[in-house]
């Protein structure tokens, strides 16, 4: 049996090699003038609007690594509830509960390994006082392995935006 | 004698100089212009505009790790770079990049002697009287390179690329060669010096040899593995082809023997048909001198970063050819196109010298151009449907056939 060779039904007319070469070459010289469309990235990045002309933006569906939002006295708004370590789906979040003297909850340890999460945004969506939040966010690079767990301080320490995928006042995302 | 040896010195110091060097910028190039034909900009960071790139590039490939296959055959291995950069940076030898020099000195120098030189310097490396012909040598040498490289890898993809180079390569020189037979026949010499002599009096061989031009540039474009011909290369079915195994210095000498390979190319097609470092239009640059052998140097090199480009622009422009369509190109096309082209020229060489009478080169070149636009009227308007590269209709008809037969029998 021979070999199947797929045959496209082309016109013979429109088989002109030269001609088809000549039309080819006419596109790609005028698209040496055309405009760059390349993002000179460290000057300018996709999640700030000043440089770049906010010619870049990030996905509003962008989940990047965590923020724990603070009070007004800068502690940790986490009440240690324990329902982001139950909801992580790759098991990242480490949380050792503590209790004050007037019976108030606060993480005693609080570590996420950014390694091991996935950021599938569940732990901020399932936090009932919107402490931690995945945020607007990509540049991660460290020197060591060990410094991709963010313990509490550092969570807290975060300054960058977060996400509003998901609208704590619109739970079932009406 | 010692003058003249001393001048070769010099010159091939010179050359060599220039060649590695434009080869280097060459990749930059390459890389700018693809770039930009994509939207993009292309390396920016390293020096200005990018400009330190190829010597960024060059100290990565020198600090690299040398790799060898665990069953490579070493020797070759070690060998196959060195012969195809050899032969593609000895081509240049030949190529004359501008008017003659007047160079005047006669000096004694220690031990060594007296060294005297007066008179017109050819800028040319070697002017061979032999000149094309040693070019067409030594470019097909540049296979063995290839094709050992492919061998003795011991890998597969290697291994197809090495034999797709020699076989692609073996069915180009034929075409090749066969379309330079017109420019012997039009100058009756074939040396570089004289061809570009006989242009400058009459017109640029394009003209009155197209048909030689564009099947020397798509030959060219196949000897040189260059996109549509990359195939012994080719990333998308042989990850790198013949230079798969390689890495750091050896894999950067195929990488300039392409390249050196491609100026080569270039610089033949200018000087074959676009008059060398002729300046159109003007005697003045015939006359030697100092003056005359910047400018036409400074014109050769305009025109041969011309056709460099080009080169880069049909890359981006025709996808890769397939392997049959290749080798139908080359063999079923181009070389039954130059052998009748040949005739034509003959006749038509023979015809305008016995029945015209017209001695004048300019005149002579024009009826030739005369005849060129009716082949290329012949060519490109009426064998190119489907010839040069055969499309799928062509195909479908004997399919169609094969399988209505099938029909009958059955």
């Amino acid at each position: 049996m021979a070999i199947g060779v797929k045959v496209l039904k082309r016109p013979e007319r429109q088989v002109s090699y030269v001609r088809a070469t000549l039309k080819g070459m006419a596109l790609t010289f005028k698209h040496m003038f055309e405009k760059k469309v390349t993002m000179q990235y460290p000057e300018e990045k996709s999640t700030d609007s000043e440089h770049g002309g906010g010619r870049w933006s990030i996905s509003p569906r962008w989940r990047g690594t965590h923020r724990m939002l603070t009070d007004e006295q800068g502690r940790s708004k986490c009440v240690a509830c324990g329902l982001c370590p139950q909801v992580c789906p790759a098991n990242c979040i480490k949380l050792v509960p503590g209790e004050d003297e007037q019976g108030n909850r606060y993480p005693l340890i609080y570590e996420i390994d950014e390694f091991r999460c996935v950021f599938c945004g569940y732990c901020q969506e399932v936090c009932p006082e919107e402490a931690i939040h995945v945020g607007v966010h990509y540049e991660n690079s460290e020197y060591s392995r060990d410094r991709f767990v963010y313990d509490l301080e550092r969570l807290c320490a975060q300054t960058h935006p977060v996400s509003t995928l998901w609208d704590p006042s619109d739970p079932a995302g009406e | 004698m010692k003058g003249f040896v001393l001048l070769s010195v010099i010159k091939m110091l010179v050359v060599f100089t220039v060649i590695m060097v434009g080869v280097a910028l060459l990749t930059l190039m390459e890389r700018k212009v693809s770039a930009w034909m994509q939207n993009r900009r292309g390396p920016n960071r390293v020096g200005w505009a990018g400009l330190l790139q190829p010597a960024a590039d060059g100290v990565k490939n020198i600090l690299k790790e040398e790799t060898f296959p665990g069953l490579a055959n070493r020797w070759l291995f070690l060998l196959a770079p060195a012969l195809s950069f050899i032969p593609a940076l000895l081509l240049f030898a030949v190529i004359p990049f501008g008017a003659p020099l007047p160079v005047d000195f006669d000096f004694t120098l220690g031990p060594l002697g007296r060294f005297v030189h007066h008179g017109p310097m050819p800028l040319v490396v070697a002017d061979l009287p032999i000149g094309f012909l040693f070019v067409l040598a030594i470019s097909s040498m540049g296979v063995y390179g290839i094709a050992l490289a492919g061998w003795s890898s011991n890998s597969k993809y290697a291994l197809l690329g090495g034999l797709r180079a020699s076989a692609q390569m073996v069915s180009y020189e034929v075409p090749m060669g066969l379309s330079l037979i017109p420019v012997l026949l039009l100058s009756g010499n074939v040396s570089l010096s004289s061809i570009i002599h006989d242009q400058q009096i009459g017109l640029w061989y394009v003209l009155p040899l197209f048909l030689s031009f564009f099947i020397f540039l798509v030959s060219g474009f196949a000897e040189t593995n260059r996109l549509p011909f990359d195939l012994p290369e080719a990333e998308s079915e042989l990850i790198a082809g013949y230079h798969t195994e390689y890495s750091a210095m050896k894999f950067s000498f195929f990488f300039i023997a392409e390249y050196s390979n491609v100026v080569t190319v270039c610089a033949m097609v200018t000087t074959l048909f676009f008059g060398g470092w002729d300046i159109p239009g003007t005697h003045w640059d015939e006359t030697g001198g100092v003056l005359q052998s910047i400018a036409t140097s400074g014109f050769f090199f305009v025109k041969v970063m011309f056709w460099v480009f080009f080169v880069m622009w049909i890359r981006w422009t025709l996808p890769r050819f397939r392997y049959d369509q290749l080798m139908a190109l080359g063999w079923k096309v181009l070389l039954p196109l130059a052998l009748a082209y040949i005739m034509v020229i003959c006749v038509a060489i023979y015809a305008v010298d016995r029945f015209t009478g017209i001695t004048d080169p300019v005149l002579k070149s024009l009826s030739l151009f005369g005849l060129n636009i009716v082949i290329a009227v012949l060519v490109f308007g009426l064998l190119d449907r489907g010839v040069f590269v055969r499309g799928s209709a062509r195909q479908r008809r004997p399919l169609e056939a094969q399988a209505r037969r099938a029909e009958v029998t059955t």
